[in-house]
């Protein structure tokens, strides 16, 4: 892993739930960390936040010790910003003085991003002399995520910003989420249990479950593992970074080209040049040891087995493929698998049948 | 009409609820932020002496204040040995009695107002880079202030309100320690039903109008 500045090593025994975890994470980028409810996430970030105490734990960032035997260093001291999943405003302030509330308390000279900046970013600056309870539940996480974006973190821990809201404010925010992915230069630890928000902004993804990692590596291969193939929703599938290269008005269909090649996908209306992410589903994915015509298949693209592994179910088996410097899962019956002489190295056309483009 | 001894009375009881009820104010929030806070097993034994004056006979408390404060007793020696003469018939007997005696009406309410604010607010406070003293001046107060009304409220008038102990610590001395409710009693005992009248209907008139300001200010509370 390039740059590693976190790392975390928790233990926590308490009735009926345990935490063991030894991660390292980057330093840039969001990092999701990803399980079903009880799995220890929200603990993880906790106690990364100093606001659970762990005995025995260490917990470097970026070249400094926040806790190291009787070291801890309190949460008001650590240069964090932390998002709680319902905003938790102070009900007497109101919006401005809620956003100035930690900025006050923060030297001047550690001021990264300016207020304003913050104020932009989330869209708030009509609800400022507002208090509270006069905010949606949307602009409310808003205001939330601005609070702590103006103390100018060098870390920004989200625990399940979206989870206490509906579909249709969950869309408000997400646009805002992904501009701040691509504005902050800060590492984002992000807990969710959404696999939605981890194929809109995970660049890292960590797989707990019942307090341990189950994995901990870049989002593509990780999802791209066969040896523990990670749902994230429905089925088992890549998340690719990509970006709309071409737009064909006739057909509605635009162009995204990736690191392996180029899709075409339905027009959702991204611009040219636009960084957006598209998601492909192993059960989308069939294999051909010729380049056919004659399919209604449009994106066929050469690649490689890299690895064979077996699929939930005992007919089933599930192939990590490489294209270009990109991974991806197909799924197949074992018999398919037999029938094409499938092996490690080998080299055949993959053929996708439907991707979905998102953010 | 009040007589200069009424009048006398008025003043010593108002100047001994403001005194008490301020000097609850200081040491209850300790008290009851760390009542509100605390999983140690003191807990509960802790809160039940805090409670005590509400069950206890008020003879009963100043039977052991006057013992302790007294010449033979711990805190009586001690307030002789630092040239402070003795408590028990005093201003300031009265005082330390009724701090005690009023402590459950301020500690109570402030305690209340306390777990209702919950942890969420301290830990967005100390997120936000406010030590645990800034976090307390400036999330919790605000916060637990009609707490604090309340409890203002209800230490004050349940000081002006009390009896048997300003009778055991007290006794009745004119300016010192002849509070209203003592007052009262002196004249319906002198068979002055006409001051005792004046006096008594004031001290309704002030219960009503506290607990209507009490109410009033409290208006999604079915109890102070």
């Amino acid at each position: 892993m390039t740059d590693p500045r976190i790392h975390a090593r928790f233990h926590l025994d308490w009735p009926g739930f345990a935490l063991d975890v030894d991660l390292d994470l980057p330093g840039r980028g969001v990092t999701a960390l990803f399980g079903p409810s009880g799995s220890g996430k929200t603990t993880l970030l906790r106690c990364i936040a100093g606001l659970e105490r762990a005995p025995g734990a260490y917990l470097g960032f970026d070249g400094e010790v926040w806790q190291d035997g009787d070291r801890f260093v309190p949460t008001h001291r650590r240069p964090l910003g932390y998002v709680f999943q319902e905003a938790s405003l102070f009900p007497h302030l109101t919006v401005r003085r809620n956003l100035e509330y930690g900025l006050k308390r923060v030297p001047a000279r550690e001021r990264r991003v300016p207020l304003d900046h913050a104020i932009d970013l989330l869209g708030i600056g009509h609800l400022l002399e507002r208090r509270p309870e006069r905010l949606s539940g949307g602009e409310r996480q808003r205001v939330g995520i601005a609070r702590a974006l103006a103390l100018g973190p060098r870390i920004l821990l989200m625990d399940e910003p979206l989870a206490a809201l509906d579909l249709k404010r969950k869309q408000e925010i997400l646009p805002y989420l992904e501009r701040l992915h691509e504005a902050l230069e800060i590492p984002i630890l992000y807990v969710t249990h959404a696999p939605d928000e981890v194929a809109h902004l995970a660049d890292h993804l960590v797989v707990m479950e019942e307090g341990r990692v189950l994995a901990s590596g870049p989002l593509t291969e990780t999802l791209a593992r066969i040896d523990l193939p990670i749902r994230l929703g429905e089925d088992a599938g890549v998340v690719l970074d990509a970006v709309v290269a071409e737009r064909d008005a006739e057909w509605k269909l635009a162009c995204v080209e990736f690191a392996g090649g180029r899709f075409w996908t339905r027009d959702s209306g991204a611009e040219l040049g636009r960084h957006v992410r598209v998601r492909v589903l192993a059960r989308d994915v069939s294999l051909s040891l010729e380049p056919h015509g004659g399919t209604s298949i449009q994106n066929i693209l050469p690649g490689t087995v890299a690895e064979i592994g077996d699929d939930s179910h005992p007919a089933l088996a599930l192939v990590r493929l490489q294209i270009g410097a990109s991974p991806m899962l197909a799924r197949l019956t074992k018999r398919s698998a037999a029938a094409l002489g499938l092996h490690p190295g080998m080299n055949l056309w993959v053929q996708v049948k439907a991707v979905a483009l998102i953010g | 009409m009040l007589t200069p001894g009424d009048l006398s009375a008025i003043r010593l009881t108002l100047e001994l609820a403001t005194l008490t009820t301020a000097l609850l104010l200081l040491i209850g929030t300790p008290i009851a932020w760390w009542l509100a806070r605390t999983r140690s097993w003191l807990k509960a034994p802790v809160g039940a002496v805090v409670a005590l004056p509400l069950v206890l006979p008020p003879t009963v408390i100043g039977f052991y204040l006057l013992v302790v404060l007294g010449p033979n007793g711990p805190i009586g020696q001690l307030t002789q040995a630092l040239g402070l003469g003795l408590l028990p018939f005093t201003f300031w007997g009265l005082v330390a009695a009724s701090v005690l005696y009023s402590m459950p009406f301020v500690v109570q309410p402030l305690q209340n107002a306390f777990e209702a604010i919950g942890d969420r607010p301290l830990e967005a406070a100390a997120t936000l880079r406010a030590s645990p003293l800034d976090c307390f001046f400036t999330v919790v107060l605000p916060l637990a202030r009609p707490g604090y009304l309340t409890a203002a409220i209800l230490g004050f008038a349940h000081t002006v309100g009390e009896f048997g102990v300003v009778l055991m610590i007290g006794g009745n001395i004119p300016e010192e320690t002849r509070v209203v409710s003592v007052q009262i009693y002196d004249h319906v005992e002198a068979l002055e039903y006409t001051q005792a009248h004046w006096l008594s209907a004031g001290m309704l008139v002030f219960s009503f109008v506290v607990l209507l300001a009490l109410y009033a200010f409290n208006p999604d509370r079915r109890r102070p």
